[in-house]
């Protein structure tokens, strides 16, 4: 049974629960275990690229909607310094993020290299 | 140049140069600005160094000289597990796996993530058209095909937005793309195409094409249920100058997995020529690099073959074909395959179906990413490839070929009645909301419009406030589905719910997702493309194919025999078995053995009273009497006229088939010899048989009148009537008696 990241399983997610002002947010957002599955299940489909994504997705799951937004606007080119990306990193790691914060580091080094940093 | 100038050219090209197809741009190749579909010189040769489990040379580029695109596609892109044995197998020999049906999907997709760039392009651009629509047939990701429409308005004006997007389900697409032409209204006309979508069809996958973080925003409320716009260039310039990277892409594509959104990217051919920066590459190898990148960030899917630049690749040889292959490159890196066959590339109506014909005959996950299913004035993406008009174009092509390209017939009660529900449900949710007020008269144009031309009231300020409030006061889906429940719309809130379901579960995520209207998802996992040659892969299920095949204007006999009653008249009356008669000036018009029984009215839309009525005025003109015979043992129109030139006393007989074809007979020729003949019933007009009959009483006094001339027409006046002429002469069939004699015939007038 699937649960949204609430916690609370799909099921009971309900015309009449909607009725009762009894469904928040969270009710309605992927919960990161499920992106997991469903990278098991794209990697068995010959797409590994896909299930990283869906793992990048898991630790992006639990984060803010400011904060995923903050961020994709700092890794578009000549937004951030290499100190601001690397700041990024760090803060993504300390939120259980590691696949994301290595991205970002990837960037810090390709944008150094092709001049693309603020 | 006018009249007598030496340099006009000759009336054939004269003619020749209005036709519309000399509206479109053609370009000499030029490598240098990207003007070349394949295989320009500046393209590298594909290479691949692997040491020590890195990529240290891809495509004749070393690692210390990749650009951001190389760098990615290196670090992410290539299965280097396969990598070695791919790209030692000769071009050749990959390009014939492709299109041999034997061997299976898997191996080539297997094959294909250690490809790099250039290598694939080399392989793709070995394959002649047709064996790039067998190649999508076995390649695409997903079993069944299917389509995706644009539904826009100039106005933005949420009533016919949902009109449109129910239309648009009822018609059968399953993905709806909304736009704006002012920023602003985005919010709105999410929410408006939802709810006409879950009018029209549970499980129709929505999105609002906009600027890159706004879409991203609309898509976190729940506003959306798909997103397309994440665009992907071939050189690093041009991706730079659309404001991203590889790796803000790679970010973005995950920001929408972690809320549970499908995504896929966009591309296409000639967009780094139209913005000037192809750094002298070919169209087909930028695109390869897009799509080797697309895998890389780990996007489900590309939409790509043109899009925007689609005329770009237009103008230069070969270029409709390294749109196809641009497809083909997608399905064959595994991924979903939105085909393009979106903005217009041609001005000439057989150019653009020429570009799409090969993919509807081949089928692909999305046949176009963009059906313009409404008006071509109202598409703020532009005027599509495929447009409203061509709906029932498109319909009948499908039923043409046989083959399955998303779209459905849909009858006109049942889709006024959809619009009248959709515009219903917006405007409830919206006083609900207290997003905004709609007039009675705005509603009722909204239903039956054609377009946004024809919804005058519809106020521009209502999706901009409407849009503002929100934002303003953070409205999510939750509560447009709490008010559409409240105002009765529960089967439509229901559905609402079940997308937002979707969202949790995650499977729509998968390569290729759809839902059915059984809310299954058909995909990659799900709906695996088997083709392994014929008698494999999607067959449409019987009930699909009637869908296919019974467009609404198909007709039958019964429908015709139908019609024919609606001008039924009992004017003519047999009164006995008919005879020769002496009178030189007796000319007999034989009728056909239906005529007056079972047919009426003629293919011009005269009846057969008409006719008859100008035949005996135009014998009387030239002084002759005209009878009327019902000739029961033939229907052919010679044998018809001739039996009546024998019965007739001056030798001449009138032909007259109930479907309006007629001639002038005499006694002494042979059936298949006439003295004129008016073949083309459809054009005749009353004039026309009055002519036929003073020229029959000219020939009954031993005069030669002049001919009376065919109607001409430019229109295909068989592929009008054909159909209609095989049931009318399957009446005529079923009322001709061999042992019948010719009956006498009374014209009575009421």
């Amino acid at each position: 049974m699937t649960r949204a990241k609430s916690g609370r399983p799909v099921d009971d997610i309900t015309l009449d629960a909607v009725r009762g002002g009894d469904v928040s947010v969270d009710d309605i957002r992927i919960d990161p275990s499920t992106l997991e599955h469903q990278a098991e299940v794209a990697a068995s489909h010959g797409n590994p690229q896909l299930a990283a994504n869906f793992r990048r997705a898991a630790e992006l799951s639990v984060l803010p909607d400011d904060l995923v937004l903050a961020i994709y606007e700092a890794l578009r080119p000549r937004r951030s310094t290499g100190v601001q990306l690397e700041q990024i990193a760090r803060d993504l790691e300390a939120r259980d993020a590691p696949l994301n914060a290595a991205l970002v580091r990837e960037a810090a080094q390709a944008y150094l290299a092709r001049g693309l940093l603020a | 140049m006018s009249e007598g100038d030496p340099r006009r050219p000759i009336g054939r090209f004269r003619f020749m140069d209005e036709q519309r197809v000399n509206l479109d741009g053609f370009a000499v190749e030029d490598a240098a600005l990207g003007l070349m579909a394949f295989a320009s010189p500046a393209d590298p040769a594909p290479s691949l160094v692997i040491s020590d489990g890195r990529v240290t040379e891809m495509d004749s580029r070393a690692a210390a000289d990749f650009d951001l695109l190389d760098a990615f596609i290196a670090a992410h892109g290539l299965d280097l597990t396969v990598a070695v044995e791919a790209m030692g197998v000769p071009d050749l020999a990959f390009a014939r796996m492709i299109v041999d049906p034997g061997v299976p999907r898997s191996e080539i997709v297997r094959l294909a993530s250690g490809m790099t760039p250039a290598k694939l392009a080399c392989v793709l651009t070995l394959l002649r058209p047709a064996e790039l629509t067998l190649a999508m047939t076995k390649c695409r990701a997903r079993r069944t095909p299917s389509n995706q429409a644009h539904v826009t308005n100039r106005s933005d004006d949420p009533l016919l937005l949902a009109a449109d997007a129910a239309t648009a389900a009822a018609f059968g697409f399953r993905e709806i793309e909304t736009t704006v032409p002012v920023l602003g209204d985005a919010p709105s006309n999410a929410i408006a195409v939802s709810i006409g979508a879950a009018v029209g069809s549970p499980g129709i996958l929505v999105q609002c094409s906009v600027e890159e973080a706004l879409e991203l925003e609309m898509g976190m409320r729940g506003l959306v249920s798909y997103a397309e716009t994440v665009s992907l260039y071939g050189t690093e310039q041009i991706f730079i100058d659309g404001d991203d990277t590889p790796w803000s892409k790679a970010f973005l594509t995950s920001a929408y997995a972690s809320r549970g959104i499908k995504m896929r990217v966009t591309s296409g051919g000639g967009a780094e020529a139209l913005m000037g920066s192809a750094e002298g590459c070919s169209m087909f190898y930028l695109e390869a690099r897009c799509v080797a990148l697309a895998r890389a960030i780990g996007s489900q899917g590309v939409q790509n073959g043109g899009i925007d630049s689609a005329s770009v690749a237009g103008a230069v040889p070969g270029g409709v074909r390294s749109l196809m292959a641009e497809n083909l490159m997608v399905m064959v890196r595994n991924l979903e395959a939105c085909t393009g066959n979106d903005a217009l590339m041609s001005e000439s109506d057989v150019r653009r179906t020429s570009r799409t014909h090969p993919i509807f005959i081949g089928g692909s996950d999305f046949i176009c990413s963009g059906f313009g299913s409404i008006q071509r004035y109202d598409n703020m993406f532009g005027p599509s490839q495929w447009n409203s008009e061509d709906i029932d174009d498109f319909l009948a092509m499908q039923r043409d070929w046989g083959v399955d390209a998303g779209l459905r017939t849909a009858a006109e009660p049942h889709v006024a009645a959809l619009r009248e529900r959709a515009v219903a449900a917006v405007r409830d949710v919206y006083r609900i909301l207290g997003l905004g007020d709609f007039t009675d008269a705005w509603a009722a144009q909204a239903v039956d419009a054609a377009g946004s031309k024809d919804v005058p009231d519809a106020d521009l300020m209502t999706p901009l406030w409407a849009s503002r409030l929100i934002r303003d006061t953070n409205i999510t889906m939750i509560d447009v589905i709490r008010a559409l429940d409240e105002a009765g719309y529960e089967v439509e809130a229901e559905r609402m719910l079940q997308m937002l379901h979707a969202r949790v579960h995650g499977d729509y995520l998968q390569t290729a997702a759809i839902f059915n209207e059984e809310m299954d998802i058909l995909s990659l996992v799900t709906d695996p493309n088997d083709y392994s040659g014929p008698g494999t892969g999607y067959e449409p299920t019987p009930q699909r194919q009637r869908e296919i095949d019974a467009i609404r204007q198909q007709r039958s006999v019964d429908d015709l025999r139908a019609q024919q009653q609606e001008h039924s008249s009992s004017t003519l009356r047999a009164t006995g078995p008919a005879e020769r008669r002496d009178d030189p000036r007796d000319v007999v018009i034989g009728v056909s053995p239906a005529a007056g029984r079972a047919i009426w009215q003629t293919l011009s839309g005269l009846t057969v009273d008409d006719a008859l009525d100008e035949l005996l005025a135009g014998l009387e003109e030239e002084g002759c009497v005209g009878r009327v015979v019902r000739i029961n043992d033939t229907i052919d129109l010679g044998l018809i006229g001739l039996t009546a030139a024998r019965l007739s006393g001056s030798g001449i007989g009138v032909g007259l088939q109930a479907k309006g074809t007629a001639l002038i007979h005499r006694r002494d020729l042979s059936p298949l010899a006439n003295l004129e003949l008016y073949s083309v019933a459809p054009s005749l007009s009353r004039e026309s048989y009055r002519q036929l009959g003073v020229n029959a009483g000219r020939h009954a006094k031993g005069a030669t009148p002049e001919p009376e001339r065919n109607p001409y027409s430019d229109d295909a006046i068989e592929a009008r009537y054909h159909t209609t002429v095989v049931s009318l002469v399957a009446i005529e069939r079923q009322w001709c008696d061999p042992t019948a004699g010719p009956e006498e015939m009374e014209v009575v007038r009421s």
